[in-house]
């Protein structure tokens, strides 16, 4: 069903890497609601598999670009100014760790990785913000992706658990000073989904099956899930929400404890 | 070809766009068939979700061929 929701709405979308991602499945949603897409991405091996996703959604906007990199951000940010002018809505699907830091304990965390981590997966919410801000005059939308391991201690997720947080905190921060200029800024924390960044994490398939398990829907959910609760935050049906952390999964974050009808479960 | 074998190497063409009769039990996904570092992990997590089966990265890291492959999934099919 195309509502037109988005129609001449124009958004960047980074952090895309194949169709298993959560930005796939938010971008398949604007797309199909009208907007207009440019995709941006870091490095060859992921600009070649963005480039023919992009044209699925008939946009040919694929720009390269290292967020860890200011005047990378810089020259983005130009391109989109020159292509399009002004910018309606930004989707950060962006993050990065050592994955041998992805397993055992969060304790040994070396810092040139808890340094890397935050700044790849927390502070650059931070630098594309201000940037998209800056081509947002008559308001915007900017949408970022976390996970419960932010709130709650999730084996194996470790600093990029505390990365989260700094990113949940960095959007009330950003929320709050965009407000005034009418830029709504939310995360969606999405339960686990089996894409390229979580196949770096430790014994992902226990998280997955844990969650699967417990959840109160008693289902993962899909990145179709994600997809429409990205299209409602970045549309104008969100149009008083701002700040926000927005679960999009199967309930999970509200579980106490294990549910009585799942069974035990440990790794083989 | 067994089954497995089959549904691997459709997986294979498919994944990686190669032609039918360049995937054969010896060839190397990265010398023979142009995959990069993201192809095999996006292949590893293909073949986890066609067969069921867990691929850990120690085990990942050791499939170098197609055959390679095959022979994994036939020794750890549940």
């Amino acid at each position: 069903m195309t509502t037109g929701l988005m129609k001449g709405k124009r958004g960047l979308i980074m952090g895309l890497a194949n169709t298993r991602s959560l930005a796939w499945g938010i971008a398949q949603k604007l797309a199909e609601h009208g907007a207009e897409l440019a995709f941006s991405y870091q490095g060859e091996a992921l600009g070649k598999r963005v480039a023919p996703l992009a044209a699925q959604l008939g946009s040919d906007v694929t720009l390269d670009c290292d967020v860890s990199d200011m005047a990378a951000l810089d020259r983005t940010f130009a391109q989109l100014q020159e292509r399009w002018g002004t910018l309606d809505f930004l989707v950060h699907a962006i993050g990065f760790s050592d994955k041998n830091e992805l397993r055992g304990r969060f304790v040994d965390t070396s810092l040139d990785n808890f340094l890397m981590t935050m700044n790849v997966s927390a502070y650059s919410l931070v630098a594309v913000t201000r940037r998209a801000a800056a081509m947002m005059p008559d308001g915007g939308s900017v949408l970022t992706l976390t996970y419960y391991g932010a709130e709650k201690v999730v084996p194996h997720y470790n600093v990029m658990g505390v990365a989260k947080a700094a990113l949940e905190a960095s959007v009330r921060y950003l929320a709050n000073d965009l407000g005034p200029d009418g830029i709504r800024v939310n995360a969606l924390s999405a339960g686990p989904v089996k894409t390229l960044a979580a196949s770096g994490i430790g014994d992902f398939r226990y998280i997955l099956r844990w969650n699967e398990l417990n959840a109160p829907l008693r289902r993962n959910i899909t990145i179709e899930d994600v997809g429409g609760a990205g299209l409602y935050l970045l549309s104008d049906l969100a149009s008083g929400v701002t700040g926000e952390v927005h679960h999009v999964d199967a309930g999970y974050h509200v579980v106490g404890m294990k549910q009585e009808d799942a069974p035990d479960i440990a790794l083989g | 070809m067994s089954d497995i074998q089959e549904r691997v190497h459709k997986i294979v063409i498919e994944h990686l766009g190669v032609e039918a009769d360049k995937v054969s039990p010896d060839a190397s996904f990265i010398d023979d068939l142009g995959a990069d570092s993201l192809d095999i992990v996006e292949l590893v997590m293909a073949f986890e979700e066609e067969f069921g089966v867990e691929i850990p990265d120690d085990a990942a890291e050791k499939i170098a061929t197609v055959g390679d492959a095959t022979r994994y999934i036939e020794e750890h099919q549940g």
